[in-house]
This record gives structure tokens, C-alpha cells and sequence, in this order.
């Protein structure tokens, strides 16, 4: 934004203090992100830069945090680091535990969401669609519906599922309420279970499969599939010839947001997961809650560059998206 | 051909009308055949157990099942009898039935939700239930001189269906009093509307302070060159990618007694050693913590409302003599209204039902509504309170919502 040649000198020193404050604004954006990563190396057990860390001395800094991360919940943290040492981390160390639950809860999670939500956004994104903009409302409801509320449903569901139903007696004439349970009947129940956990994440990262997918294909040139049909291709081929590479990076972003959803989530975890469901951000919340250590600092450092990495690839599929469209990039 | 009323017909002789309302109901079902997978499963998911949550809030059936006896002296007997040697029979009756089934600690609990120091009462008595003799009246009174107060015969009566609005009064810091009018709880007792107003007080201010965050760099991302604000976004959209959890940590560490802030501060001698400003565990906690983290959600919306504004609105209320504080006033913030809408509805939703981070830096005074609704879910254990809470939050965000498409439009929300 280049200032006008017409502008007084108090425009000038006000547009010169815009940027200052333009600045601030970005660096209480970015700087508590950023912050982590350094203070992750401190060879001591505090939070803050210490004066060898702030003179760049090699001694103020250390891989201690990161190497606890491995030993944490191992049995054997002091034996040599041979073969059975890393099958030692491998199955017992808990950062290593929770990340391979969140890494297996979000992957079934996202295939779920993205499956369900593409198929979805195409019959959204058609004209025909009754209903549209309700079923939209209660489709997108899972990111608006505070966490907390969803979570206490699906607590009283998954642990008891089943429905409340009228009753009616004649003698005496009684209305009342009876309630049909799948626990009491067959047994089943989803809490405490990998199936009820990537349910309930797959819920929560529709919306975003949804709101990706329908962005990608507004625009989408209706004339194409009709083009595809009129050549000989039938619908099956239609879609994954035609269809597909178009909105391809839409799906794809969609399911990139709905994998970060399941992997950053703690609340429903919390509800309805057990012990053995424990994921990466649940670990974070007992860490943070108990015994806060630097620890997490250096879980929070590779969940930084992490973001970083996912980042750069939606940034990458949003402008390949743009191109294929033919939009030109805002 | 001269017949123009005759109906226009498909190559095969149907008419045209039909075959074309017959297409399109094709197309139709088509559509909705694509969607209703997911809608099944978000209504398995998710529709269903909310329901199922908020039907919790209007019926407990705990005392009902522990105390048919009395549940049917209270169906014969209208409000405003006399409590006879009838109602107290059975009310033994059913003591005894708690002290062999050992409900009496659930059914006390259920009692205790609407009259606080009742449960005992309960346990106490189903104790000692067997050694129950006739006349049952003075034998319970000899226990205890409580079972004989109007109110808990009234809490009971309220109790005794299962279907109740006990909750909701609960949940507004309402009750009852002897004659069953709805009165407010005592002063001291009045935790919820109060929790209610700050969590919108506090959702408002952080709403405010995110506007006027978002307000400058969404202005600066949309008037500078694309590859340049493009570069600058990264610094909105990574927040927005980075976990939670990670980002409440961070705050922490900046914040704390012994963090990041206070120490520049004292170092540059702002702040004295002994003045160390407390910023975690308290509402500035909360309200720090989440602005930064709604912040994108605001910012968002604005740039996409800001970038197609065209500067030569702008430089034309100038060449016409406005001053540029008039311009940006005048001409200028009218066009951005859109977006602050968005992006004020959107920050202010996400706001109200806030819970972890809250509850990880909040201490006692930064907590709102969704933590107390997490508190009797996992600690007091009151789940129908619980219910009833976040029927009454989910009430404020769903009107919010409704307001955002109204507003804005939900095709209109974006992601990065």
C-alpha cells in the first residue's frame, strides 16, 4: 500500500504508525508459536530464556526435553540403545503410544468425513438439491454446536446407545416413556472403543470436507460432465475421470482440515475415550494440568513444524486449484 | 400445425410437462441420494445424541423408580393435602425397598439437586429402615425432625414425576418455594445466570478486541500487492493450522509469573521484581489466550470482503474534498460491513461454547458456562443440570447461527 503523493505530513506519520501497529498486531499473532521452539532446547526445567540461553551459550541449550519425550513411560530407559532399547520405545514409551492412536484414530476419521462429506457436497453443489441450505445448516452444525455440548451427547449416546419411545397402557390408562437401548439388548456400546472415537471425530471434521469441496466446485462448469456423457462415458468414469481431478484439491485440503481436526482433539476424548484410546493433545492436557514440564514444549515444537508442513500443502493445492479452475488467484 | 393449444410432446408422445417434472424428480432424488449417507450419519452422531442429551434435561426418573410408593400417594393425593400417616407409610415402604435395592444414595441425590443437605437424610433413614414401626409419622420424625418439612414433601411431589422442568429452574437459578411459585435462590446461591452473563460479557469483549486486531492487517493484506500479502497471510493462516493445545502452552509460558512477559518487563525495568503482573489463572488469561486464538476467524472473513473493494472509492471521496478520516468513515467502513458482520457472529459463536482453553488458563474467575457444564458432568456428577446448561447454551448459539445465515449466508464461510 503505497501512501499517496497528495498526503499531508500527518498522514504521513500516521501511516507510518499504521504499519508500526500493522506489525504488532502480526508478531502477537506469530511470536507465541514461535516461541516454543527455542525455549524447547533449554537445558533447564524453566519456561523462560536463562541467561546462558540468552548469551548463545552452547550449555543453555540441550536435547533433554526431547529425549525424555522417547524415555517417558519406557521400562527400561537406562539400558543401551540397542535394538530392544528402540522395541522398548516403540512399545511402551506413552508420546510414542498416543501418537500412533491419534495417528490411527485421524486417519480412519478423515477417510470417513472425507468419503461421506465429498459425496455430500456434490449433491449440494447440484440445483436440484431440495432443501439445500437446511441440510447445509445441519451438515456445517457440528462446528458451530460448542464442543463441550457435543461431547456430553455423544457421552450419554455412545455409552448407552438407544432411543427414548412413548408408551401407552390402557389399564390404567398410562402414557409413559420407555427407552430401547443396544446396550441392554445386545450389549453394545461405542464409548471407550477405537469405533466410537472415530465416529466422533469423523462428525466433527465433516464440516470442513464440506465447506472445502462445495468452495471447489462453485465454478464448476456443469457443461463438462454433460460433454463427458455426450462423448460416451458413463457417470462411473464421468467422476473419476472429469469430475475428480478437478476438485481433487478441494477433497484434498478438506481431508487435510479434517485430519488436524481429529488430531488437535481433546474434549470429545476426554468424554467418551478410555485409557487405551489416549491420543497426542489428551497427553498435552495431562501434561499441561499436572506436572508441566519442558517436556511440553518439545511436544509442542514438532506439532509447530508439523502445521508448518500441513500449511505450505493446502497453500500449495489451493493455488494449483485456482489454475486448474482458471480462477485467477485473489 | 395451426392448433397452438395442442400440447407440446416429447419425440416418443408424452407431454412435455410431465416428462420435464419427471427428469427433474430424477435429478432430485439424484442429489438428495448423494447427501443422504452423511446426513444419516451426522444424524446418528450427532443430531441424535444431543437429543438424547436434552432429553436428559426435562427427565430423570431416578426418585420415581426408587420410590413408587410415595410416586403413587402423590398421584392420589393433589397438591396441598394433608401429608397423612398414609403418605408416611409409604414412604417407609419405599425406605425399605432403597435400603435392599441401595438406592437410597441415588434417590437422596435427586432430592438433594433442588433442596441441598437432603441426601444424608435419605441414607440415614433407609438405615435404619427395617426397625420401622407404625406409626410411621413420629417413627421418621424421631430420626429426623426434617422429614416432617413442607418443603421436602414439596421437593419430593417435584421429584416424583419423572418428567420436570426442575432443571431448567436450576439452571436460571430459580426454584420453588412451599406453595410451588417460582422464586429466585438465595443471593448467595446464584452461580448460573451470573456464569451466563460474563461468558457473554467476556465472548463480546473478546469479539471487540478481535475486531479491532483484525481490522488493520485485514486492511493491509487487501491493499497490498498479492505476492506480498499472500507472504503476510502465512502469519494469519499458521495460528489457524497450529494445535490448540500447543497455542494455549505457548501463552502459558509467555504469560506466567515467571515467563516470557514479566521478565522483558522487569528486565527493562518497567515492572519492579516484587510487581510482577498476574496473568494467568485469571480472566486476563482467558481473555489473551482466546483473542489470539479467534483473532483468524476474524481476520478471515474481513480480507475477503476488503480485497474487492476498489481503492478509487477511496481517492474519489478525497478528490471531492472529504478529509481521510471522512473517507475511511464515510465510504470506506460502510463497504467492510459484510465482513465485520461475518467475522463477528463467527468469532462470538465459537466464543460462547469455549472450553479448553478456559479451563487450562482461565483459574476461577476466567471460566465460562461450558466449563461449569464439563464440572457437574465429570464431578458433581448432576448430569440433568448439566443438560439442561447446555440446552440452554445450545439455545444461544443455534439463535446465533441462525442469525450468521441470515446474515451471511453459510455458503459464504471459509476456510483459509
Amino acid at each position: 500500500m503505497a501512501l499517496p503523493i497528495y498526503a499531508s505530513p500527518l498522514e504521513r506519520v500516521w501511516h507510518y504508525t499504521y504499519l508500526v501497529i500493522c506489525g504488532l498486531i502480526f508478531l502477537f499473532l506469530i511470536a507465541p508459536i514461535l516461541i516454543v521452539i527455542p525455549l524447547s532446547f533449554n537445558a533447564e526445567p524453566y519456561f523462560t530464556f536463562t541467561e546462558k540461553m540468552l548469551a548463545f551459550d552452547p550449555e543453555g541449550y540441550s536435547m533433554r526435553w526431547y529425549d525424555s519425550l522417547l524415555t517417558f513411560g519406557m521400562q527400561n530407559p537406562d539400558a543401551p540403545r540397542d535394538a530392544s532399547w528402540w522395541r522398548d520405545v516403540w512399545h511402551n514409551t506413552t508420546w510414542v503410544q498416543v501418537t500412533k492412536n491419534s495417528v490411527i484414530i485421524g486417519v480412519f476419521a478423515t477417510i470417513v468425513a472425507t468419503v461421506l462429506g465429498t459425496l455430500a457436497a456434490l449433491g449440494l453443489s447440484r440445483p436440484e438439491m431440495p432443501y439445500r441450505r437446511t441440510i447445509m445448516a445441519v451438515l456445517i452444525s457440528p462446528m458451530i454446536v460448542p464442543i463441550i455440548i457435543s461431547a456430553t451427547g455423544m457421552f450419554f449416546f455412545f455409552s448407552n446407545p438407544g432411543f427414548p419411545y412413548p408408551t401407552i397402557s390402557f389399564s390404567p390408562f398410562e402414557i409413559g416413556i420407555g427407552h430401547f437401548s443396544l446396550r441392554e439388548e445386545y450389549g453394545f456400546k461405542l464409548a471407550n472403543s477405537y469405533p466410537g472415537i472415530i465416529l466422533a471425530h469423523a462428525v466433527l471434521g465433516i464440516p470442513f470436507v464440506i465447506i472445502t469441496v462445495t468452495a471447489t466446485l462453485v465454478g464448476f462448469d456443469q457443461s463438462l460432465t454433460r460433454a463427458a456423457a455426450s462423448l460416451g462415458a458413463n457417470p462411473r468414469t464421468t467422476f473419476f475421470r472429469v469430475i475428480m481431478p478437478l476438485i481433487l484439491p478441494g477433497v484434498v485440503s478438506g481431508a487435510l482440515f479434517a485430519f488436524v481436526t481429529s488430531f488437535d482433539e481433546v474434549v470429545a476424548v476426554l468424554f467418551i475415550a478410555d485409557y487405551e484410546q489416549q491420543t497426542i493433545p489428551r497427553q498435552m492436557w495431562n501434561g499441561i494440568r499436572e506436572q508441566i514440564s519442558p517436556q511440553i514444549l518439545a511436544v509442542a515444537t514438532i506439532l509447530v513444524i508439523i502445521s508448518i508442513a500441513l500449511l505450505a500443502t493446502v497453500e500449495l493445492l489451493r493455488r494449483r486449484s485456482e489454475r486448474l479452475r482458471g480462477v485467477t488467484p485473489r | 400445425m395451426t392448433d397452438t393449444t395442442a400440447l407440446l410432446t416429447t419425440a416418443d408422445g408424452k407431454p412435455l410437462k410431465s416428462a420435464l417434472a419427471k427428469s427433474q424428480g430424477r435429478a432430485r432424488r439424484r442429489a438428495f441420494l448423494l447427501v443422504a449417507p452423511l446426513f444419516f450419519f451426522v444424524l446418528l452422531t450427532f443430531i441424535i445424541p444431543i437429543g438424547q442429551m436434552l432429553f436428559q434435561s426435562v427427565y430423570n426418573p431416578t426418585f420415581t423408580q426408587a420410590a413408587p410408593n410415595l410416586v403413587r400417594w402423590f398421584d392420589e393425593n393433589p397438591a396441598g393435602s394433608q401429608i397423612d400417616e398414609a403418605a408416611f407409610a409409604a414412604l417407609a415402604a419405599d425406605l425399605k425397598q432403597m435400603k435392599t435395592d441401595k438406592t437410597a444414595g441415588s434417590a437422596g441425590t435427586r432430592i438433594n439437586y433442588d433442596m441441598p443437605g437432603t441426601r444424608s437424610l435419605f441414607t440415614a433413614a433407609a438405615r435404619k429402615a427395617d426397625k420401622l414401626e407404625p406409626p410411621y409419622r413420629e417413627a421418621l420424625l424421631e430420626i429426623d425432625k426434617t422429614w416432617g418439612d413442607p418443603m421436602l414433601w414439596r421437593v419430593m411431589r417435584s421429584a416424583a414425576s419423572a418428567l420436570t422442568a426442575d432443571f431448567y429452574l436450576a439452571a436460571l437459578d430459580l426454584t420453588r418455594d412451599d406453595t410451588g411459585a417460582i422464586i429466585s435462590v438465595a443471593q448467595d446461591r446464584q452461580v448460573y445466570v451470573t456464569l451466563f452473563a460474563r461468558t457473554f460479557l467476556l465472548s463480546g469483549l473478546i469479539t471487540g478486541l478481535c475486531l479491532v486486531l483484525a481490522f488493520p492487517i485485514a486492511h493491509l493484506l487487501a491493499t497490498l500487492p498479492l505476492a506480498r500479502s499472500n507472504l503476510l497471510m502465512i502469519l494469519v493462516l499458521l495460528p489457524f493450522w497450529t494445535s490448540l493445545l500447543v497455542r494455549t502452552t505457548s501463552w502459558m509460558v509467555l504469560l506466567q509469573g515467571q515467563g516470557v512477559v514479566n521478565n522483558v518487563l522487569v528486565s527493562l525495568g518497567i515492572l519492579g521484581e516484587d510487581g510482577r503482573i498476574q496473568m494467568m489463572y485469571n480472566q486476563t488469561g482467558t481473555i489473551i489466550a482466546m483473542t489470539h486464538i479467534l483473532l483468524p476467524f476474524m481476520v478471515l472473513p474481513l480480507y475477503s470482503v476488503m480485497r474487492p473493494i476498489p481503492p478509487s472509492y477511496v481517492r474519489a471521496a478525497r478528490s471531492l474534498g472529504a478529509s481521510s478520516w471522512t473517507a475511511f468513515r464515510r465510504v470506506y467502513l460502510p463497504q467492510t460491513l459484510p465482513g465485520i458482520g461475518a467475522g463477528a457472529l463467527l468469532v462470538f459463536i465459537l466464543a460462547v461454547g469455549y472450553y479448553i482453553t478456559p479451563a487450562l488458563v482461565g483459574g476461577a474467575d476466567g471460566q465460562l458456562i461450558s466449563n461449569l457444564i464439563a464440572f457437574h458432568m465429570q464431578k458433581s456428577l448432576n448430569w440433568s443440570l448439566a443438560a439442561a446448561l447446555a440446552g440452554l447454551l445450545l439455545a444461544a448459539v443455534l439463535a446465533l447461527y441462525w442469525l450468521y445465515d441470515r446474515v451471511v449466508g453459510i455458503d459464504n464461510l471459509k476456510l483459509g
